[in-house]
């Protein structure tokens, strides 16, 4: 049993700093597969010759940041304005499936809305524009990445009010709040000023991820991003799976100065955490009470609702194309239905449909035991090391080419690449993080009294966690397995490399397509991936209150 | 001499000998070309790596059809790999090489002309040279009327990848919001009339396929007559050759779609542009495409041909075997029926696809050629004369350094 809580830190820890090792090594022109075994700064001289790398670095670094901005300034706002309303309660039941939709199948649904052609333009025209065609604007791929930042905040901002979400009830929300309030601040200026630093420190590895996310980020920038040029993580990945197998070694320095660009750009940031800590001294120590935050609180309702609201007619314009026949400009509707676009599409789907369905069962599955297991068997009450700690974040912090680059060198080496088995180990590295993340709390939180009654029966610690401790964490688990699942079906780098391109999941087909931006297949697959985990979400909202039928307590 | 040191120097001859006969034996099993029986048999049960271009939809759904007769006929099955770019595939097969992976490969079949054929040629990545006239449907392909099925490019293919389908590039234009009158009938012309039209053309992104394509018909446009672009291109008569097609292209530059701040992927993203009245021209390497397109209810039924009198660019495309095919029996069997006359007269039909056929279709058995004869052609697909007389690829090399200065003019953010 000691070795029991290290597997799952070892599943993620060991492929990745091959990978990382895997990746380095080319960037310095070492990779013996290719005769290569002297160290030279070549590949970065290369590098550094492409043209325009500096505007794709550029537009990483500004993505990472201002993705993670906005969205923190919108979840912060949020819980500032409605912790302790009911609106708090019912933006978590929203926002708990929009999180199941996969980055690029949200991506998608932004680009049916907003693009020139898109749906609002469509709903608008001509009776409020004039437009016949579509005016002739760069919204979709725009060279500032605008477009792409905007797609990338619609999908982190409920990541991070979950997270605070998590966090909140270690917190002395109630009190804090009274006592602002009894001394006359606002609402909003109250919670910022008592409670958004211990608050923030507690989701502050989540924020880091974001960066590291947005910054690093390849589906949605294929979709919503610039493409001339691209961000650099982009243009990694094509001269990865170039013919002139020499740009392996530049894609390898590339990929090094991802990593950097990454590291930039939380170094930016933590800047900017210490200038915002500064502000916020400076506002408190002014007295300023802001007690009129009647504008201000709705304001940060609204906006997370917004953009709730706005991945939501996404999908619906989704619905729409998916069934589409002939739908020409400026109609709002299209002019006739037809499934010819599920029909051309259906037989194609059954295996990439089966691959994705079997690497997310498999790899939650998996990764739900490494982690019950770390969990169960860690002493209770001390808080995890700060190493294995780093290690779960890890895969969420460092961006991906970093380390999947040189991992897929490693399983061409060893000729797994293309299996279900490297390809569902590949998983795990980005699942069980969110797995971790999704169980800790809940973990922790359970009165550790109903173990301590049923030892102190008689109980075994083996019979006392199936009979006590699962039973009472069944809702968590079947929350983290839904996450769990999405985050597989997500996955799109990882399964384009680990699987070899013989292993094409939905995510994998829907981007391909994004290239041939055919509205209606493109739809289709779009839908298709955001339905398996959707329906999980649901299985997970409703399953407890149909199991404990007979136990108002754990239904909730 | 003890037993036990008999018993060792016996087994180390019997493993040199298995390891100097191992490459001859299994050059053995794998069987010739020629005995297609023996081909036959050794593909039952193989499961093809199909490597091709998967970004349209009635093009998939071909493939698809392709696996379902592969299944019902010789029991082996076809996994479409679809690619973005065909480099993908080349990328895989010399990674391999590199890695030492002489057999066992993971791709079996590729889709591919030009310069990723070339490539493969030069760097020695493809099955044994021949192999592809020695399909036994190889008779049907009508080599003297379509001279490129056996020249790539200007490349000679000497069999090493076999012929698919026929192409030819093809403008259309939506008849409901343009006349053809007022509309540009050659490349060179594009620059002039999209001061007057800002916004209504774009191309595809080089190196996309039709995006490099485009760059290839102005320059043949453009060129002088003096610069022979079948040859190499070299330093010299690069610069000479692409001044002009560069001039118009910067010209072209802010009045194109989105002011050539964004290209579309590919020919497929265009329909979606024309069908909303973005832009006013779409172009493509099959003729068939707009009626096929007209058929998926992607464009607008008002879609006709917009006339290229001086001609257009022509090709062949093809599929190859590499070197080190897994499933090479299944991949053989695959490219001869791409060229038996079921498998084209469907790719014909532009209710489906409408890709011209490599075959002689007056050398086919009766039944075959009526069939042929009879095939939809579609409210959208030119005549010859429409398209205007073919203009030969010019040599492989022109497109790489095109690719490459195309980049270098324009791949720079704002």
């Amino acid at each position: 049993m000691r070795i029991a809580p290290l597997l799952a830190l070892a599943v993620i820890g060991l492929p990745v700093t091959a990978g990382l090792a895997g990746t380095v090594l080319p960037a310095f022109g070492f990779l013996p597969a290719l005769g290569r075994e002297t160290f030279s700064l070549e590949p970065f001289r290369e590098l550094f010759a492409a043209p325009a790398l500096g505007d794709s670095v550029r537009l990483s670094l500004v993505t990472g940041l201002a993705a993670a901005l906005i969205s923190l300034g919108l979840a912060g706002a949020f819980t500032a304005a409605a912790t302790g309303t009911p609106a708090f309660e019912r933006m978590r039941r929203l926002l708990a499936p929009l999180l199941a939709v996969p980055h690029a199948a949200a991506a998608f649904a932004f680009a049916f809305l907003i693009a020139p052609s898109g749906l609002i333009l469509r709903l608008l025209s001509p009776w409020a524009t004039g437009f016949e065609r579509p005016p002739n604007v760069l919204v979709i791929g725009d060279p500032a990445g605008l477009s792409l930042i905007a797609g990338l905040v619609l999908k982190e901002t409920p990541f991070l009010i979950l997270l605070i979400l998590a966090a909140l009830p270690q917190m002395p929300t109630t009190r804090s709040r009274q006592l602002a309030a009894s001394l006359g601040y606002g609402r909003m200026a109250g919670f910022v000023f008592l409670q958004w630093q211990p608050l923030y420190r507690q989701i502050r590895l989540g924020v880091l991820a974001v960066i590291a996310f947005s910054s690093s980020v390849i589906d949605v920038a294929l979709i919503l991003g610039p493409n001339l040029p691209a961000p650099l993580s982009v243009r990694l990945a094509q001269w990865m799976v170039d013919p002139d197998l020499s740009l392996r070694f530049m894609a390898s320095a590339g990929a090094v100065l991802q990593l950097f660009v990454t590291m930039a750009a939380i170094l930016c940031w933590i800047g900017l955490e210490w200038l915002g800590a500064v502000l916020l001294a400076g506002l408190r120590d002014r007295g300023l009470r802001f007690a009129r935050d009647a504008i201000a609180r709705a304001m940060a309702v609204g906006l997370p609702l917004a953009t709730a609201l706005l991945l939501i007619l996404g999908i619906l314009a989704l619905f729409l194309w998916c069934c589409a026949g002939f739908w020409p400009f400026p109609d709002a509707l299209p002019g006739n239905w037809t499934l010819r676009s599920w029909r051309s599409a259906w037989p194609r789907l059954d295996g990439p449909l089966a691959t994705t369905m079997i690497a997310a069962i498999a790899s939650t599955a998996i990764g739900m035991i490494l982690v019950v297991l770390r969990l169960a068997t860690r002493p209770s009450g001390r808080p995890p090391a700060a190493l294995s700690r780093g290690v779960m974040w890890l895969p969420l912090l460092l961006p991906q080419v970093g380390f999947l680059f040189g991992l897929q060198l490693l399983a061409i080496r060893t000729g797994t690449d293309g299996t279900y088995g490297a390809l569902i180990l590949s998983h795990l590295i980005f699942v069980i993080p969110y797995l971790m993340i999704a169980l800790q709390d809940g973990w922790a939180a359970l009165d550790p009294r109903y173990e301590r009654v049923a030892t102190a029966l008689g109980a075994s610690p083996l019979r006392t966690f199936f009979a006590i401790r699962l039973p009472l964490m069944t809702n968590a688990l079947l929350a983290a397995f839904a996450i769990g699942f999405a985050v597989s079906v997500g996955q799109y780098l990882t399964t384009v490399l680990i699987g070899a391109g013989r292993l094409p999941t939905l995510t994998t087909e829907a981007v391909a397509l994004a290239a041939g931006d055919n509205r209606r297949i493109i739809a289709v697959y779009a839908l298709l991936q955001t339905m398996p985990p959707l329906i999980l979400f649901a299985i997970a909202a409703i399953l407890p209150t149909l199991l404990w039928r007979n136990r108002r307590a754990m239904a909730a | 001499m003890t037993v036990g040191k008999a018993w060792l120097s016996a087994a180390l001859c019997l493993f040199g000998l298995a390891g100097s006969l191992s490459p001859a034996l299994a050059e053995n099993k794998a069987p010739a070309v020629s005995d297609w029986t023996a081909i036959e048999k050794a593909a039952e049960g193989q499961t093809v790596q199909w490597n091709a271009w998967g970004g349209a939809e009635n093009i998939n759904a071909y493939i698809d059809w392709v696996g379902e007769r592969m299944e019902a006929l010789y029991g082996v099955s076809v996994n479409h790999v679809r690619l973005s770019d065909t480099a993908e595939a080349v990328s895989r097969v010399l990674a391999e090489k590199a890695a030492g992976r002489t057999a066992n490969g993971s791709v079996d079949l590729i889709w591919i002309n030009g310069e990723n054929f070339v490539a493969m040629k030069e760097r020695g990545l493809l099955e044994t040279p021949g192999w592809a006239t020695l399909l036994p449907n190889w008779k049907y392909v009508d080599v003297k009327g379509k001279p490129t099925v056996v020249t790539d490019f200007t490349v000679p293919t000497d069999g090493l990848e076999s012929p698919w389908g026929m192409a030819k590039l093809t403008f259309w234009h939506d008849t409901a919001r343009t006349e053809a009158g007022q509309l540009p009938h050659s490349a060179k012309e594009i620059a002039d009339w999209l001061k007057d039209n800002p916004g209504r053309f774009t191309y595809p992104a080089p190196p996309d396929f039709i995006g490099s394509t485009f760059l290839k018909q102005l320059l043949v446009e453009t060129a002088p007559e003096k610069i022979d672009l079948s040859q190499p291109a070299t330093d010299e008569n690069f610069a000479a050759a692409t001044k002009t097609m560069f001039a118009m292209l910067d010209e072209m530059r802010p009045n194109l779609w989105r002011g050539g701040q964004r290209h579309p992927e590919n020919y497929p993203a265009m329909k979606a542009l024309l069908a909303d009245g973005e832009i006013d021209i779409l172009f493509a390497f099959n003729p068939g495409e707009a009626s096929s397109g007209i058929a998926a209810g992607e464009l607008p039924e008002t879609v006709r041909p917009l006339p290229f009198p001086a001609g257009t660019l022509g090709n062949s495309h093809f599929v190859t075997v590499p070197f080190n095919a897994a499933n090479r029996e299944g991949a053989l069997l695959l490219a001869n029926f791409l060229i038996s006359p079921e498998a084209q007269i469907r790719k014909e039909n532009a209710e489906l696809w409408g890709d011209p056929t490599v075959l002689d279709v007056a050398s086919l058995p009766e039944d075959d050629r009526k069939a042929f004869e009879s095939l939809p052609r579609g409210p959208a697909t030119p005549s010859p004369e429409q398209t205007g007389p073919v203009i030969v690829e010019p040599h492989a090399s022109w497109q790489d350094r095109l690719e490459a200065e195309w980049e270098k003019r324009y791949v720079v953010g704002g």
